[in-house]
């Protein structure tokens, strides 16, 4: 047994994991604030270097082969029917299939097999599905470099995302709310429907904009069904063509996004086209930065509407 | 409403009868339909499994699989091509070792500080700020690495190439830290207050409470922070395609440009080879490996989850 310390010690001691303790604190900070910085001198670089080059006519000519007329038209137009197609595909497939998970199915190996696999695909690398499109979508189906094949791969994409978030919307969701309207007669649909997605609203729209707002910034599996760079031209109107096979002519015709501009920009030697890469980079941040702002208010606007 | 056969009690049974037996049809068919929603999930893992699986199986017959896994040279699409998936997969270890060096120690410290040490309002507004970290498209934090943080490191280190794999994987660390952080934070703050508490009856300090209660207690939940770090890391694309450069060399050197197995098939995606050709084929097959890559790495996160989970 040692001898008993005197408070002097102690007090040392004490003042000495104090120190401790604060300089984690410290430490803590610093760390916050390397990613917080990044993030700003991110923001900063990007706008002093891009925000010369934002008017008018950035946004309403084609890229060309002079970067000081070059502008991002098709990319935002091809962006936006991308992300029409995405968002068709995805969301009833994303809410049904979440819908039968958490109220219908079963607890049997079915069941148990679909949850592993939607686990696992949020965590394939978003190459992969470029490859999937490319195998399937393009040289099985025949879809061919066009707004659907890249509307279907980016929804494939989001599905996991979509499917988690409605899901979790869903269980959030108390009890006897369901116990509430199977008393007084409903069938499970009924209950679903009148009830449930109601309800789940809130959540389901965060999920959805959220998985939007990563399928506009992907790049990489658009680059691999092979979208062509250099389109100056834009696809017909969506619904306006010869009834009835013109409505659809949009989805068959090739396209750029506002990624794929970016990566062509960038990979430039030519410092004028990486100011119209910053630009354009600009755009699109305010662009998905914009939609997770939307998400969050929609979820604080919505939620105050219900009270348990 | 008054209805002129209701005197009639059969009649009216058999018409409930009919009622209900078509709503319970209607119910089956929405149910079948939900099911086949549900079922697209998988039919895409089945999808991504068969096109990898077809192609590599041709590419396998003309590449003996002993030498993709073995060759030193990465050239197919030169005269003589050459196909040791080694050259793209010592890229890939680079620039996720380079990434994983700066994300688990930031993400980490950061947990521990927001779940720990930091009140409650400011982690309620600076987590959601990190998180708008990993939600800026990859592309841009391409073009960062490519045209500031490289410059940036030329001034310390003047002979640094133009395309290097230690901006990309600087970079790719920055972009992974809130996955890292947010999930190992939600995991310790699972941690009961009961274990909390009883360390600091034995007079633990905070620091102490939290390297050597909390943070055991939340292993499983920060390894599985870990492992989806990880597979961020080796899956991204467009970082590495941008700023480091498409040169496939075997060197786990980073201060030099490399080429991945994702920036690879960014590479031949973006030049124009024809459906059937053996480069066409690479792709595939080196989309396998990365796919086999990822799955080890969440086989290894199921694993660690069970093997560490502490119930309460």
């Amino acid at each position: 047994m040692s001898r008993p310390l005197d408070p002097a010690e102690v007090r040392a001691l004490i003042r000495r994991h104090r120190r401790w303790d604060l300089m984690f604190g410290i430490l803590g900070l610093i760390s916050l604030a390397i990613g917080i910085l990044t993030l700003l001198t991110l923001f900063i670089d990007m706008a002093i270097t891009g925000i010369p080059r934002l008017s008018a006519e950035f946004f309403t000519s084609f890229p060309s082969r002079r970067a000081s007329q070059a502008g991002i038209l098709s990319a935002w137009v091809g962006s936006i029917l991308v992300m029409m197609v995405t968002a068709i595909v995805a969301v009833p497939l994303g809410i049904a299939g979440a819908v039968y998970l958490e109220e219908y199915a079963r607890r049997n190996w079915l069941t148990d097999v679909i949850e592993i696999n939607i686990t696992n695909l949020a965590g394939v690398p978003s190459i992969i599905y470029g490859l999937l499109a490319l195998g399937l979508f393009i040289y099985t189906f025949g879809l061919g470099q066009s707004i659907l094949t890249a509307g279907l791969t980016l929804a494939l994409l989001i599905l996991p995302i979509v499917i988690t978030t409605t899901r979790e919307a869903l269980r959030s969701i108390p009890q006897y709310i369901r116990e509430g309207a199977y008393a007084c007669g409903a069938s499970r649909w009924q209950v679903i429907r009148h009830h449930l997605l109601p309800y789940g609203t809130p959540g389901i729209l965060t999920g959805v904009i959220i998985g939007l707002s990563r399928a506009i910034g992907e790049t990489a599996p658009i680059i691999t069904i092979g979208a062509l760079t250099f389109i100056a031209f834009l696809p017909p109107v969506p619904f306006t063509g010869e009834p009835p096979a013109g409505l659809f002519d949009w989805l068959n015709s090739p396209f750029t996004v506002m990624p794929i501009q970016i990566f062509n920009w960038t990979s430039r030697p030519d410092p004028a086209f990486h100011q119209n890469a910053a630009a354009a980079s600009f755009v699109l941040v305010f662009m998905t930065l914009g939609m997770n702002a939307l998400a969050i208010w929609l979820r604080y606007r919505l939620r105050k509407n219900i009270a348990w | 409403m008054v209805d002129q056969r209701s005197d009639d009690p059969s009649a009216a049974l058999a018409r409930y009868a009919r009622a209900r037996k078509k709503r319970i049809l209607r119910e089956r068919i929405i149910e079948g339909v939900l099911f086949l929603a549900a079922c697209v999930s998988v039919l895409t893992t089945v999808g991504i499994v068969y096109v990898l699986l077809k192609e590599s199986l041709v590419f396998f017959t003309k590449v003996p699989i002993w030498e993709f896994l073995t060759d030193t040279e990465w050239t197919p699409l030169f005269a003589e091509p050459r196909f040791g998936i080694w050259v793209l997969m010592s890229g890939t270890i680079t620039s996720s070792l380079v990434a994983l060096s700066i994300a688990i120690p930031l993400g980490t410290i950061i947990a521990i500080y927001l779940s720990e040490f930091a009140g409650h309002r400011t982690r309620e507004t600076l987590k959601p700020i990190l998180e708008l970290l990993s939600g800026v498209p990859t592309i841009i934090y391409g073009y960062f690495a490519l045209l500031f943080v490289t410059p940036l490191l030329q001034r310390i280190y003047p002979e640094l190439p133009g395309f290097n794999v230690l901006s990309a994987g600087l970079v790719m660390g920055l972009m992974i830290i809130p996955y890292v952080s947010s999930l190992s934070e939600d995991a310790m703050r699972a941690v009961p207050m009961s274990l909390r508490e009883g360390s600091y009856a034995m007079g633990a300090t905070k620091l102490q409470t939290a390297l050597f209660v909390v943070f055991p207690a939340a292993l499983s939940g920060v390894a599985s922070a870990y492992i989806l770090g990880i597979s961020r890391a080796v899956g991204e694309t467009m970082i590495l395609a941008v700023a480091a450069g498409m040169q496939p060399s075997l060197s786990f050197n980073p201060l030099e440009p490399a080429a991945t197995i994702t920036s690879y098939i960014v590479q031949v995606a973006l030049g124009d080879l024809p459906h059937g050709s053996i480069g066409y084929q690479t792709i595939f097959a080196a989309g396998l490996s990365l796919l086999v890559l990822t799955l080890c790495f969440n086989l290894a996160g199921h694993w660690l989850r069970r093997r560490f989970r502490e119930a309460y």
